[in-house]
This record gives structure tokens, C-alpha cells and sequence, in this order.
């Protein structure tokens, strides 16, 4: 008698579930167009919602809010993409009720696409001339490299550079690492002073990846119809190598990233340098306080002597999404956050974002020097960083899963119990299934 | 003899250990300095600046976090109390009462204490959606008041601890049925109430997916959502590490006073319904 009745109730939910499923699904196929929005500009006042997790963005909206009475920005806000806000934009695409722009990071935007949520601006002549204003690879990264497309505005860059302890090195005789070589070479007198020469990130695969991009590794394609999936070709097989002969070596240390450890290794000077983004610049100030003044930041080590490449590290976008009943209202907004000098400034100061123009590399805040690096100008190194980064990387729809079965591997690696190439490698063949589950054609 | 007085002394001396060390690293950690805190041991204080950082935490955006604060209180204690009124007047209904499809109706709600809230989550937003009511009050305080499980225990309870002939004696005094429930039944159920306010209580404070899909609004966040949110930026902003230790530290105690002031009933609650 009692378990009939419960079915019932579990049917009875899920009958609801689906109704509801449906009809937002039919408000979705209403709203979607196919091809370029057209972008007209809107009669009378427009109300666009904007939903991002940057903090102090309030008060850059507001600057725009008094300029523009007739476009209104409200903020919506949350945690960050993949700690919730990117599953709400998805289920909020499902409801039909998006908001009309949102702050989605380069590595996610794929995902987005592929489930067809973003409103192609490329119909938006203003949008299409503003991408000489942006630094190659960030168009890159909006428009996938494919024509007559263009899914977001390019917000802000993590260009990479190589943080060092001046001091240290300074006192034990060792030369500032140009190429990957020297920087093992260094690893080893790191070692015999007592330290490690850094820490190898081993749950946040974003580091590698930004690692693999410098070195030439393309982990992702797509060719209109069908995805590639590679994390095995000879350039990422080449930094998975060498980052193992490190590990094996014991050169460097791998306690978790982001922890109070990790602070705490780089605080007491156990930790010498930092391959990182440009946003890393605050990581270490607030994580290591008592090492003022004592680091200096370098281009990154490169692979060939005399070379000038770099690797990215974050970076995000504000897209428009699908369904929005302002694309032309919400693509100037975008295009002024992203671009205008007082929006920059503003967002630099709040948020440490670092723009993604050209232009927003001479920011006023971007010229001085900084004390905590012993008032060296650190983001000139970032600036011309930027100018060197590859334009055709692309990431792939599911890197969420893909960052969880990596970083799986890689504590793997770090443990001994197996090695970086074969964590890539299972990696691979996990996002395979995965895109193949989700029906995404798969080139094999 | 002794060692079986020992065993359990030691047992649970260690569970207290276990659920108290936790806590106590909490206090030790908001009461230190973003830069002692990465350097100075975790379980013993520094130098106390428990003060400035709950100035800072209190400060920060306006003082969001009193603003979140004050929502969970009523989000929880709203949700908990209507939540309890309506539990206790269904069980009651369903114990008291014998009318056509009873045993389906209480089947059909014991069902719903198998659907965990999770799972539920996104079919209300979904919902919600339909009406354009996602992103308000209603949309977190509405779903947050059913709780099967509570017109589990009021069902129960009422069979056992209201006896029919006193229903019957009221009735013959020319009490109404509402008001016989209100001033006699629920004051016999009273015990039960209380285990039900905790439970409801419990569970809307920990329903933390609900807020986190229906909200984008930050001053409708719950504290649970609000310091979450905020953990979220750690990596990239170290600086509000300190707000969230310190924002954890002070969001349990409400937690901490609901209990301790209610805690005399709910253990009479349980004891009295362990005897009958």
C-alpha cells in the first residue's frame, strides 16, 4: 500500500518538474534567432540587467547609470562562474528569463556557445569596430577565430610573468631564469639554499594550461562542425615533461594552491618564484606580507633562447545573452565597461582587473611602480606580456569536468602514483566521453 | 569496574573534541589578522583584533553582511514558525480526523520527506519563473514553508498526546474545532512543536541551493549565500578572507541561541515521546 503512494508523490514531483521544463523551453525557441542579432537600437528607455560577481561594480555602473538615464543598468550578483553564478545562467537561459549581460570568464564561454546562450553581437557595427581597441588574443578568445562572430566583449587578461625573490636570488648568486633551462638549473641551486624554486599548482589546472598556451600547446579546435580534443601533442607533452623531471627531482613543493600553506610558503621565503597571471601581483601582496619589497617580476622563462612568447593566465568577457530584447543597448554598455578610461580605471581600482584593451595598458594605475616589488613598474612586464600571447587558443565546452579530472591525475602526479603526460592523457579521453554524452560531435 | 566507566569518558571525550576543535579554530582564526593568520599557529590566538575585523566585516559594502543577517533570521525564523503552525494543523487534521483519503493524503506527504530539498530546487525555480516572482522574497520564503517531515512528527505526536475524549468534552462545551486546536491541542502538543521549529529551522537555514538559483539580488541574500559568495573570491581577492572567517564565526550564533533556548523542550519533547 505505503510504496505505490510514493511513486505516486515522485511522479507527481517530477510531472511538475517537467511541465515547467517545457514551457520554458518553448519561450527559448521564440526567442532564438538564427545567425547575427540585428541589433537595432530600442525606442524609449531601456532597463538592461547585468549580472557579475566583480566586486565594487556598483559603483562603476552608477557612472554610466548618471550618463545614460535612458539605458539603466541593474546588477545582479552571486559567487563566481563556476562556483554557481555560470549553472544559474543555464537554468535562467532554460526559464527564458537571462539577464541581458554577463560576466562569463574565456575558459566558459565555449560552454555557452555550444548550448546556443550567447546573442552574437558581429550584427553590431559599433561592436565590430571596437576590435582594434583589443589586444589580438582577447578578440581571439570572443569570436572562437570564426567568422562573423563575435559572443562577448573582451573584459579583462591574466598576460603571464615570472615572480621572483630579488633578494634571494641576488644573495645566493643565481641569474634571473630567460629560458625553461636556466629556470631548472635555478630550481637546483633553489634546492641546496633551502628552498623550493616554486610551488607546482596541483588542483588548479588553469596554471598548466597557461603554462601549455606559451609553449605552443593547443588543447582544444573546432572546425564548425566537429571539436578536437588534444592534451597530448608534442608542445603540452613537452611542459607536462619537464614539469614532472621537477617534481621527480624534488625541486619543487606542492602544497594545495590557494591555501593558508601556500601563503605560508611563500611568506617565509620557502617558495622563490611564481609563474603567474598578472592578477597574481595581489595574490602574493595580501599572502605574503612579510616579504615586502623583496620580489621583482620578469618575462616568463621562454622555451627557445631569446624568444618572446607568453602564456595567459584568467581573463573574462561581459556577453550578451540570448533573448535579450537589447542587444544594441546591452552591447554599449559592454563595449563603454570594457573600454572607456574611466570604466577601466574604476574597475582596475575596485577589482584589480587588467584590461583588455590596448589602451588600458597606459592606465595611470598601470605605470607606476609598486612598492611591494621594490617600486619596480611590474605591469609594464604584463603589458608587453599581453602583446605576446598566442591569439589561437580555444578552449573546449566542458572544462569544468575537464579541470576536475585533471587535477585529479595531477595530485596523482604530485603523489608519485602516476605521471603529468598520463594524467593528460586520461584527461583527454574523460572530456571526450564527456562531449560525446552531451551529443557534442567529437572528431577522433 | 572502572575501565567501564573509563571507555566511555574516553569515547566521548574524543566526539566532543571532534565537533568542538572546528568551532573553536573558528574563533581562534577571526580573531587574528589577515597576515597572522597564514603565520601564526591555528589553534592558539595572536595578538586579538577579533574587534577590528568585525568593524571591517560589518563596514564592508555598506554592511551587507547585518543586511544578510537579518534576512536569514527571517527566512529561517519566519519560514520555521509558519512553517510549524501549518505542520501541527495537518498532523493534527490527519490524526484527529477521520474523513475519505486520509491514509493517501499522510502517504502522499511522507513521500515528500523522501524528496530531499536539493533535488526540488530547480523545478521551483522553474516555476517561479513562470511568474516572473524569481529574484524576491517570496521566491526563497514561500517554498521554504512546507515540511513533511514536521506533519510527520505533529501526526504522531497528536494521536499519541491528545486523548479523543478530551476533543469530545471541548466539543460539548461549544468550542469550535479552530479553537479547541488552539487553545487545547496545541498546548498538549506543545513539546512536539518545538522539536518541529528546531528541525524546520535547521533545514531552512541549511538550504542553501534554493537562495543560490532564486537570488540575484545581494541585499536578499541569507547569510549562508552571502558568505559563500564572497568565499568564491578568495583566490582572486585575499583580502576578504578575514570577512568571511569572521562572518562564519558570527552567523552561527543564532544557530547557537536558538538552541540553547529551546533545547530544555526539545529534550522533553523526545524523552516524553520515547515513554508513550
Amino acid at each position: 500500500m505505503r510504496f505505490p503512494m510514493r511513486s505516486l508523490g515522485i511522479v507527481l514531483t517530477s510531472a511538475l518538474a517537467l511541465t515547467a521544463c517545457s514551457n520554458g523551453g518553448g519561450d527559448d525557441d521564440a526567442a532564438s534567432t538564427a545567425g547575427a542579432a540585428s541589433c537595432a537600437p530600442s525606442s524609449g528607455p531601456v532597463t538592461l540587467n547585468y549580472t557579475t560577481w566583480i566586486p565594487g561594480i556598483e559603483k562603476v555602473v552608477k557612472v554610466w547609470n548618471d550618463a545614460n538615464p535612458n539605458i539603466q543598468v541593474k546588477v545582479q550578483t552571486g559567487p563566481n562562474g563556476n562556483g554557481g553564478t555560470y549553472q544559474n545562467f543555464f537554468n535562467q537561459l532554460k526559464a527564458g528569463n537571462a539577464p541581458d549581460l554577463g560576466h562569463i570568464e574565456y575558459d566558459a564561454l565555449p560552454s555557452f556557445r555550444v548550448q546556443d546562450g550567447l546573442e552574437n553581437l558581429a550584427g553590431c557595427s559599433e561592436v565590430t569596430a571596437a576590435k582594434d581597441q583589443f589586444v589580438d588574443w582577447t578578440w581571439g578568445q570572443v569570436t572562437f577565430g570564426e567568422e562573423n562572430s563575435v559572443y562577448g566583449v573582451p573584459q579583462d587578461a591574466g598576460p603571464m610573468a615570472l615572480f621572483y625573490r630579488k633578494d634571494l636570488f641576488e644573495k645566493n648568486n643565481i641569474p634571473v631564469p630567460t629560458t625553461w633551462d636556466e629556470y631548472a638549473a635555478a630550481a637546483e641551486k633553489v634546492k641546496s639554499a633551502g628552498g623550493y624554486i616554486t610551488n607546482f599548482s596541483q588542483s588548479d589546472i588553469n596554471q598548466f594550461a597557461g603554462l601549455s598556451w606559451q609553449a605552443g600547446g593547443r588543447w582544444f579546435a573546432n572546425d564548425g562542425a566537429k571539436w578536437t580534443v588534444n592534451f597530448a601533442d608534442e608542445n603540452t607533452t613537452k611542459v607536462a615533461n619537464y614539469w614532472q623531471g621537477l617534481i621527480d627531482k624534488k625541486l619543487v613543493s606542492a602544497v594545495p594552491p590557494w591555501t593558508t600553506e601556500w601563503d605560508n610558503a611563500y611568506n617565509t621565503s620557502k617558495a622563490w618564484t611564481w609563474v603567474s597571471a598578472v592578477w597574481g601581483a595581489n595574490s602574493i601582496m595580501s599572502g605574503a606580507p612579510d616579504t615586502s619589497g623583496k620580489w621583482a617580476v620578469a618575462p616568463m622563462p621562454q622555451w627557445t633562447a631569446g624568444g618572446t612568447v607568453a602564456g595567459n593566465w584568467g581573463g573574462s568577457a561581459t556577453a550578451v545573452f540570448k533573448g535579450s530584447k537589447h542587444p544594441y543597448e546591452a552591447a554599449k554598455f559592454a563595449l563603454w565597461l570594457n573600454t572607456s578610461e574611466e570604466a577601466l580605471t574604476m574597475l582596475n581600482s575596485e577589482a584589480q582587473l587588467y584590461p583588455a584593451t590596448k589602451a588600458g595598458a597606459s592606465l595611470p594605475a598601470l605605470k607606476q611602480g609598486v612598492e611591494f616589488y621594490g617600486g619596480q613598474p611590474i605591469y609594464d612586464v604584463f603589458a608587453q606580456a599581453s602583446t605576446q600571447v598566442a591569439a589561437d587558443f580555444v578552449w573546449g565546452p566542458t572544462m569544468t569536468s575537464t579541470y576536475a579530472t585533471a587535477s585529479d591525475g595531477f595530485k596523482g602526479a604530485v603523489s608519485g602514483s602516476t605521471t603529468l603526460p598520463d594524467a593528460l592523457k586520461k584527461a583527454q579521453d574523460a572530456t571526450i566521453q564527456n562531449l560525446k554524452s552531451q551529443s557534442i560531435p567529437v572528431a577522433e | 569496574m572502572k575501565l567501564n566507566r573509563i571507555a566511555p569518558m574516553v569515547i566521548m571525550g574524543a566526539c566532543t573534541l571532534y565537533f568542538l576543535v572546528p568551532i573553536w579554530w573558528l574563533l581562534v582564526a577571526a580573531s587574528k589578522s589577515r597576515s597572522e593568520f597564514s603565520s601564526t599557529d591555528p589553534l592558539w590566538f595572536a595578538d586579538f583584533a577579533l574587534m577590528d575585523n568585525l568593524r571591517e566585516l560589518f563596514a564592508y559594502r555598506d554592511g551587507v553582511f547585518l543586511r544578510w543577517l537579518g534576512n536569514s533570521i527571517v527566512y529561517t525564523g519566519g519560514a520555521a514558525l509558519l512553517g510549524t503552525v501549518l505542520a501541527a494543523m495537518c498532523g493534527y487534521a490527519l490524526a484527529k480526523y477521520r474523513f475519505p483519503g486520509r491514509e493517501a493524503i499522510f502517504n502522499v506527504v511522507l513521500s515528500g520527506v523522501l524528496v530531499p530539498a536539493t533535488a526540488l530546487a530547480l523545478p521551483l525555480f522553474l516555476i517561479f519563473s513562470q511568474f516572473n516572482a524569481t529574484n524576491t522574497f517570496w521566491s526563497v520564503f514561500l517554498p521554504s514553508l512546507v515540511n513533511p517531515f514536521g506533519v510527520y512528527l505533529a501526526r504522531i505526536y497528536a494521536s499519541a498526546s491528545v486523548p479523543d475524549e478530551l476533543l469530545e468534552a471541548a466539543r460539548l462545551d461549544g468550542s469550535g474545532e479552530v479553537r479547541t486546536f488552539f487553545t487545547v491541542s496545541s498546548r498538549l502538543m506543545f513539546p512536539a512543536l518545538v522539536t518541529i521549529f528546531l528541525f524546520h529551522f535547521v533545514a531552512v537555514w541549511n538550504n542553501f541551493l534554493l537562495p543560490l538559483i532564486m537570488l540575484g539580488n545581494e541585499r536578499l541574500f541569507p547569510v549562508t549565500l552571502g558568505l559563500y559568495t564572497w568565499n568564491t573570491q578568495v583566490n582572486q581577492y585575499p583580502e576578504v578572507r578575514m570577512l568571511v572567517l569572521t562572518g562564519a564565526l558570527v552567523s552561527i550564533v543564532p544557530l547557537v541561541i536558538a538552541f540553547l533556548l529551546l533545547q530544555r523542550f526539545w529534550r522533553n519533547g523526545l524523552g516524553s515521546g520515547a515513554i508513550k
